[in-house]
């Protein structure tokens, strides 16, 4: 399951560099942090606060990409590069998908570190 | 390359960036400190020194471009290396950074090769600007050494108002025949020694140096309230520094030193000769080759001290000054007048 989300070479490398030990740390953090970051999301979503929006998402790819999470790593892009989207409907839906997709990285990352 | 320990600033508002970033370093055996944003990394700075920061740009806060902007205004911080690393995208936030004055740019996710070897490099730049400021900072004055800093070492000119003055031992060549090539070297060091006190103490900026002559400028780069007076006063110290330095017991039964030196004051192209690689803070002009043709005459006039009218009108009453009348220098169209000044 953890391969569908989790790009398990660029796991593999993060774990060689840094040490699995402190990797799984860091998992750690990201799943600490990551719900903020997509409450934050909604936030400046309702807040219709465009540069809040684009650094949160930014800032969520930027994790992603870094734990191999790629799909959701291109998700988050897409909402940093488009923005707050003229209907909040379309963004509504977006951060939904955003959250079930980051349920399932937080599941696959979790399955990992103690895998 | 050089593989030291490092002071490393990691400036990132996310806490996954931050610890990865941190682990990566100390890994490489740096030191690492960690700010959550663009004003703690900047309050971090002015507490503490660091060899080096690497800043994120997507910052709430202060964001990375307005760290470089505070950065590129400190006098202190301005040489800091700072090596971007950011997620951000397009290549126009890369650009604005370099152009911001960033030393180099890391997409995120940062490879940690990568890392190690823009942080290497970065650290031997700082090292070997660090030794081309301390080698300034040894043949200059503090001043001359932060104007240089402060115009980048521009090099070019412009016109300004100064005091110019030369200074040589006379006889020098006749004694140095007679002594041993050792006590030439420690002679002239120590007249150096002396002068650049002299000069210095009174807000000159000596910058030549040929044999046992010297040129010393008073007004430039920096401005002085009273150049002529500066100039004349260091004369005068440097005579009785010299006095002193004779009746040292070590130099008992040695030919006495004496020294002449010129003064002449007016316009001047001042500015930073010399090649990207080498340059010095340096005048030409008529004043400055009048003030060599003084310290020239001060042996057939019998003077130590020799300045020209227009220090000897900027001095008015403040130095008693004798006139010797004019004098028709080489190379000069009209005579000259010729005032000599005595010790304090």
């Amino acid at each position: 399951m953890a391969a569908d989300v989790i790009d398990a070479s660029t796991f593999a490398e993060l774990q060689e560099t840094a040490g699995a030990e402190f990797v799984a740390e860091l998992v750690g953090t990201f799943l600490e942090e990551a719900p903020q970051m997509l409450a934050d999301l909604r936030k400046a979503r309702a807040e219709a606060h465009d540069e809040r929006f684009r650094r949160e998402a930014h800032s969520l790819k930027s994790n992603c990409n870094t734990f191999g999470a790629l799909s959701l790593g291109a998700m988050a892009r897409e909402l940093e590069l488009r923005g707050l989207a003229a209907d909040p409907v379309q963004d509504a839906a977006a951060l939904d998908a955003l959250d079930a997709a980051y349920a399932g990285v937080a599941a696959a990352l979790t399955e990992l570190i103690h895998g | 390359m050089a593989e030291h320990k490092a002071r490393l600033l990691v400036a990132d508002d996310n806490k996954v960036n931050r610890l990865l970033l941190q682990r990566s370093l100390q890994l490489q055996g740096h030191q690492v400190s960690l700010a959550e944003n663009g004003r703690v990394a900047l309050e971090m700075l002015a507490r503490e020194p660091f060899d080096l920061l690497l800043l994120d740009i997507a910052m709430p806060e202060m964001d990375g471009f307005q760290v470089l902007e505070h950065l590129a205004k400190d006098l202190r911080l301005r040489d800091l290396p700072v090596i971007v690393t950011s997620a951000v995208e397009g290549m126009d936030s890369v650009v604005r950074c370099i152009e911001c004055g960033a030393e180099d740019y890391l997409p995120k996710p940062v490879n940690p090769v990568l890392l190690k070897a823009r942080i290497g490099a970065s650290l031997e730049k700082k090292r070997l600007r660090d030794q081309q400021k301390e080698l300034v900072r040894r043949f200059a004055t503090r001043e001359v050494a932060e104007d240089l800093d402060a115009s980048g070492f521009a090099l070019g000119g412009h016109r300004v108002e100064a005091t110019v003055m030369f200074s040589d031992i006379r006889g020098f060549t006749a004694m140095s025949e007679l002594l041993p090539p050792e006590e030439t070297i420690e002679l002239l060091n120590t007249y150096y020694m002396l002068m650049f006190d002299a000069i210095s103490g009174q807000g000159g900026v000596v910058n030549q140096m040929i044999g046992d002559g010297l040129m010393a400028i008073f007004g430039a780069p920096l401005a002085l309230a009273d150049p002529c007076g500066s100039a004349v006063r260091a004369a005068q110290e440097m005579l009785e520094m010299v006095a002193l330095f004779n009746l040292e017991p070590d130099r008992a039964g040695k030919p006495p030193i004496h020294i002449g030196v010129g003064i002449a004051s007016g316009s001047v192209i001042a500015g930073y000769t010399g090649t990207d690689q080498r340059a010095t803070y340096t005048c030409v002009g008529d004043t400055v080759n009048l003030a060599a043709r003084l310290e020239a005459h001060t042996k057939a006039a019998g003077r130590a001290i020799l300045i020209d009218g227009a220090t000897q009108a900027a001095l008015g009453d403040a130095v008693a000054a004798e006139p010797l009348g004019p004098v028709q220098f080489k190379g000069k169209a009209e005579a000259v007048e010729v005032f000599a000044v005595a010790l304090a």
